[in-house]
């Protein structure tokens, strides 16, 4: 019997093509939608931790104020002096870049572009893995004068001196000309998303006096030498920057010192919020795609109605009859969930593919958005058949 | 009225709607039919005629009344019953066809062999061999849109009689027909009942259609008027 009912639902299928087509399109669209933006949204997020544990676990990041991001300006910045008392007092720490960032317009000859200007010393190259493609570093006479010197990033060198050899070059940001010095070779995107090649380098000093013309300091980035206990340095650091703040025993701390896994938990913890606005927005397409499923079906129901009065009427059980379109409402809504997933899965490898984010299935959302696509088919194409099932078979037959 | 009959109503009555709306369409019916008969039932609208006609194909309850079917109290059965008691020993052929659209003749003759689990090379053979009984041999594989309406009631005939039935119901089967089709079709059925032994009921209100039939039952306002046997029906 379930064979015979198969068949009879799979002919029915088939006799219905354009309406079946219409059914499936609005579960495939919705299916493809939360999958895709789900998938997406969870590749950047993998594609964010990755460069993060890239940087090396060896490294640590002290920012002022309590928080990653909006929300820290209110809380004092670090000195310059607080470079060399890391580096005097700390014995297990291998190297300490203060960072000073500021947006300036780079002009050369003719042509000029806006990139971020940093700030730091000769061991911003090595904790931050940066290596040169030409040229050299600062040496420690022009970091303690502020030299107008600047080694330059790929997507610099491109916008600026196109594919000559910059160093030696001469640039202006804002009022000053500045001597590249070195190229650096390019990292490409930043777990942010940001072009981490389109950047210029300056002594710190040269940036404090010429551009943000203040003694403060951003941001400082401590490596930490091979063999010895993050956790511990952590610990040394804290008191440390306390002592230097003058920040009470009971006061909480006034920054923030992290290591790459509390950096990328921070930085994922956004990535998966937008993951999920973007899945809620899709699951919206789905629901739509259930409501387009549900009109299709109740406007169907008359002709089914009398359909159903046939079969009645030559012999069919209640109970075939309902089993019958069951079976169809399954076959159509896993038939377009399945399309969904494919659909989505091409557009997952494809968009992941330009996003540059790493593409990562999850079953789970897969198997979600298909049961739900599913449960809608049965749901909508069910019940209608289910009352017109309950008729007389001669009401049904009369159904107009 | 033999003890044989076939069909035997005793005391139908049929009550459409309630209270002060309600309409006795049936105001109790006895009739027996013997196997082997033909029967036309004929009657101004509102007669009852396809009331009787609905109850007797078991499409329908009456609201009181018994109705036995070669003994068996059809009344007293349920739904399924009453379902399978139609798949296995009635065959029907509607006024408006009623055959599945956008589904091949062959495949709309096949329905009621499916629902008798049928295999599927033995379906197609008994529902080529119906096809080719009513004359619509070549055309398997057309829709109902593609034939005219003479064909599409042959289809309906032929799913009706493609399990063999004890009875065929026709409800005014060439009500939508022209004059030489409702021949063709008349003496379709006719034949069906002479050669294969076939009890036919059929509604009309066409006295020329009703001729084909041995025996005329007349009813007026729910009742039996006058219930005669046609001498020259073959």
């Amino acid at each position: 019997m379930l064979w015979n009912t198969l068949l009879l639902a799979l002919r029915a299928i088939r006799r219905n093509l354009m309406r079946s087509f219409l059914t499936i399109l609005g579960i495939v669209i919705g299916v493809a939608a939360v999958i895709t933006m789900v998938t997406l949204g969870n590749g950047a997020t993998r594609s964010v931790s990755d460069q993060i544990s890239s940087m090396g676990s060896n490294l640590l990041i002290v920012i002022p104020g309590q928080r990653f991001g909006p929300g820290s300006e209110g809380a004092p910045k670090f000195k310059n002096a607080d470079v060399e008392a890391i580096r005097n007092q700390i014995s297990a720490i291998e190297r300490v870049a203060p960072v000073v960032s500021k947006t300036a317009t780079a002009v050369y000859q003719a042509n000029n572009w806006s990139t971020v200007v940093t700030g730091s010393n000769d061991d911003y190259f090595q904790a931050g893995n940066w290596e040169l493609a030409d040229g050299r570093t600062f040496s420690e006479s022009e970091e303690r004068a502020g030299k107008a010197v600047c080694v330059i990033g790929e997507t610099v060198r491109d916008k600026l001196f196109g594919r000559q050899n910059p160093v030696g070059g001469e640039i202006r940001i804002k009022q000053f000309a500045c001597e590249v010095i070195g190229l650096l070779k390019p990292k490409g995107q930043s777990a942010m998303g940001s072009d981490q090649d389109d950047t210029v380098v300056m002594p710190l000093r040269t940036v404090q006096r010429r551009l943000s013309g203040s003694q403060d300091v951003n941001r400082l980035t401590v490596s930490v030498k091979a063999q010895t206990s993050i956790d511990a340095v952590k610990k040394q650091l804290t008191l440390l920057m306390r002592e230097r703040r003058k920040i009470g025993e009971n006061e909480d701390n006034d920054f923030q010192v992290m290591d790459t896994r509390q950096i990328a938990e921070t930085l994922t913890s956004t990535t998966r919020i937008l993951t999920m606005l973007l899945g809620a927005v899709a699951a919206v397409s789905l629901l739509v795609g259930g409501i387009g499923i549900m009109n299709i079906m109740l406007v169907s129901v008359t002709e089914r109605t009398r359909e159903i009065g046939i079969r009645l009427a030559i012999g069919a059980l209640e109970r075939e009859v309902l089993l019958q379109f069951l079976i169809e409402a399954v076959v159509l809504s896993s038939l377009g969930g399945l399309i969904g997933i494919a659909l989505a899965t091409g557009a997952s490898i494809g968009l992941a593919g330009m996003m540059g984010v790493t593409y990562l299935f999850d079953p789970t959302i897969n198997l979600l958005s298909f049961l739900f696509s599913a449960a809608i088919g049965v749901v909508f194409g069910y019940f209608p058949a289910r009352r017109a099932a309950g008729l007389n078979p001669i009401d049904a037959l009369r159904h107009e | 009225m033999s003890d044989t009959a076939l069909i035997r109503l005793s005391g139908i009555t049929k009550i459409y709607g309630r209270g002060q709306a309600a309409f006795q369409a049936l105001k109790g019916i006895d009739l027996a039919i013997d196997a082997g008969d033909f029967v036309a039932i004929m009657g101004p609208s509102g007669s009852g005629k396809s009331t009787v006609m609905n109850i007797l194909g078991c499409l329908d309850t009456p609201t009181s009344g018994a109705y036995e079917f070669e003994g068996v109290h059809v009344e007293q059965l349920t739904r399924n019953q009453r379902a399978l008691l139609r798949r296995n020993y009635l065959g029907f052929v509607f006024q408006g066809f009623n055959l599945l659209s956008r589904t091949t003749a062959l495949e709309n003759v096949e329905l009621p062999l499916i629902y008798r689990g049928a295999a599927a090379a033995a379906r197609h053979a008994a529902a080529r061999a119906a096809l080719a009984q009513v004359g619509l041999e070549g055309w398997e594989h057309h829709t109902p849109a593609e034939l005219s309406g003479g064909q599409q009631q042959r289809v309906a005939i032929a799913r009706a009689i493609v399990t063999q039935p004890t009875v065929l119901l026709a409800d005014e089967p060439t009500g939508n027909l022209d004059t030489h089709t409702s021949q063709e079709i008349m003496s379709l059925i006719g034949s069906l009942n002479r050669d294969h032994g076939i009890t036919v009921l059929m509604v009309t209100h066409e006295p020329d259609m009703a001729e084909y039939a041995k025996r005329i039952i007349h009813f007026i306002d729910g009742s039996v008027d006058s219930d005669r046997r046609h001498e020259d029906a073959a």
